[in-house]
């Protein structure tokens, strides 16, 4: 039978940030050979495809033909950016049950090449009229970053946050993305560089939002029988947990408490550890804002205190709490959905491969995602040990 | 009442079977929230059951009045008609009733928009039969 705790085997990232002689597929082609080079799975023992695309592009089941997957599970789950932490926990599963061997994540966008920086501040709708949920909120103007500026409004009136204190985020991730060559922005920023920039949707400043990149990313997972065989240390899946709130903004519960709230401690509680036993964290750095609820959320300080926490707490790679060492997605990589990159630089963190940013004997990282608006969240936490 | 805001060129809804009693209501100057009778509460977005028992919902009249929870002044909105419109104001309110919706604060200068401000209901009328619901100061708020 043999040890099927899940396990992450493979890693391999795409060509970013700004791309524009690969396509979408190509980045999905890229990622999935530096991740099979660098865990020496073959491509044959791949029994399982998780991913989310474009319809008849590159959706589950276009891509198991495409790239010749003859599977015992598959995932196309929908739930925003954060989809692979939800691919994680869902794999996770498939292979403690037995239900295939060696999965596939894989993910590739040519965002920023074919369709520039509109994600932000575009709408979203198929024509004139707008049917579901969004037509209680499509006819009033309200883009992708306007709702997680409501978001931080709220929070500022409940607990006085400041716009200085969520700039701290923006400067500290741009601090980590200084030391990656490959980063979209590496000039260093201070927070009145932050607050002089313009304004995109009150209380949101321009270098309060990610940016928009090209990339993919690739994440081979197995059981830890497998890993022994494999070419890397292996990196454990100690706890994988989900949840959400509402997709769309206007049914946020409460503008100040994101579903990590819930997807947190579970994840957390099924890896027997607690938020002081964190050596490193990926938080998905849509906006500012994001940042601050995720660490309120999970525990690193209380609801509330998320401001004061920025005020005297660095995430920098050499900082009290290091996060997003590659930069996050507000500096270094956001190609419309980051959460594949959560993964991928906590496992470079755990296995020592993180270079000049490595965090010194990281052992345990968690990975938190965030999709939609503020409205799915998957917690993933990483060991170098089992639980 | 009747809205003082521009309509045209902004993405319309789609009634549904849910949704329809609701957009048929405000066409007629109208705001109506679902009703569970079980629950004793009301809710908004309407669905085709209540979002807590699973009973099938009744209909009710709203008040027409709530309180701004939060808002964002948008500066940036690459689509039209919006990006002529900028900035405005985008707000979600809350009924005194309980539900939320998104709207924008209108009749209301960027500037004194804030959290907590009271607000009251107001459509305007755009093509086809359909009024939008918009919320402005309540008569009698300071500015
Ligand atoms: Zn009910």
């Amino acid at each position: 039978m043999g040890d099927r705790t899940p396990t992450i085997v493979g890693i391999g990232l795409s060509d970013y940030p700004k791309t524009p002689h690969l396509d979408a597929l190509a980045h999905h082609g890229l990622a999935i050979r530096r991740a099979l080079d660098d865990s020496g799975v073959q491509k044959a023992d791949i029994d399982g495809l998780l991913c989310f695309g474009s319809y008849g592009i590159d959706d589950a089941p276009s891509m198991a033909e495409v790239l010749g997957i003859t599977y015992n599970f598959l995932d196309g789950t929908f739930a925003g950016g954060t989809v692979f932490e939800y691919y994680v926990q869902h794999a996770a599963a498939a292979i403690e049950h037995g239900d295939c061997e060696t999965v596939l994540i894989t993910y590739g966008s040519d965002f920023l090449s074919k369709q520039g920086r509109i994600l932000g501040t575009q709408l979203y709708s198929s024509g004139s009229r707008q049917g579901g949920p969004l037509q209680f909120e499509m006819p009033y103007g309200s883009p992708l970053v306007s709702g997680y500026a409501l978001a931080a409004r709220r929070h500022m009136h409940e607990y006085g946050t400041t716009s200085a204190q969520l700039a701290r985020v923006a400067v500290d991730m741009r601090a980590n993305a200084a030391m990656n060559p490959l980063a979209m922005y590496r000039d260093p920023l201070t927070v009145e560089d932050v607050l002089a920039s313009r304004m995109i949707s009150d209380p949101l400043h321009m270098l309060d939002c990610c940016i928009i990149t090209d990339g993919g990313g690739a994440v081979l997972m197995t059981t830890a029988e497998r890993a022994k065989d494999l070419r890397q240390a292996p990196i454990y899946v100690r706890g994988a947990a989900t949840a959400q709130t509402h997709w769309n903004i206007s049914t946020m519960p409460d503008f100040t408490v994101t579903a990590a709230a819930r997807s947190g401690p579970r994840a957390f509680a099924q890896a027997g550890i607690s938020a002081a036993d964190v050596d490193m964290l990926m938080l998905y750095d849509s906006f500012t804002i994001t940042v601050l609820l995720l660490l309120e959320d999970l525990g690193f300080c209380a609801k509330g205190e998320g401001g004061a926490f920025l005020d005297a707490t660095r995430l920098t790679f050499d900082g009290d709490l290091p996060t997003n060492t590659d930069g996050g997605g507000l500096s270094s990589c956001h190609p419309g959905m980051r959460g594949i990159f959560l993964l991928i630089e906590s496992v470079r963190q755990l296995r020592g491969q993180a270079g000049a940013v490595q965090v010194p004997d990281a052992e345990i990282a968690v990975a938190c995602g965030s999709g939609g608006q503020l409205s799915c969240m998957g917690t993933v936490v990483l060991g170098k040990e089992r639980a | 009442m009747k809205a003082e805001t521009p309509v045209e060129g902004r993405i319309l809804p789609l009634p549904n079977s849910a949704t329809k009693p609701f957009w048929d209501a405000a066409a007629s100057g109208e705001l109506v929230l679902q009703w569970c009778p079980a629950c004793q509460q009301a809710q908004f977005q309407p669905g085709p059951l209540c979002r807590t028992c699973g009973d099938e919902p009744e209909w009710m009249k709203a008040s027409g009045r709530g309180s701004v929870y939060t808002y964002t002044v948008v500066h940036q909105s690459r689509t039209p008609p919006f990006d002529k419109l900028v900035p405005y104001i985008v707000a979600i309110v809350q009924l005194d009733e309980g539900p939320r919706m998104m709207t924008n604060v209108i009749g209301c200068a960027v500037a004194d928009v804030h959290v907590g401000m009271r607000v009251q209901v107001a459509f305007a009328e755009t093509v086809d039969g359909i009024a939008l619901p918009f919320w402005q100061p309540e008569a009698g708020e300071p500015a």
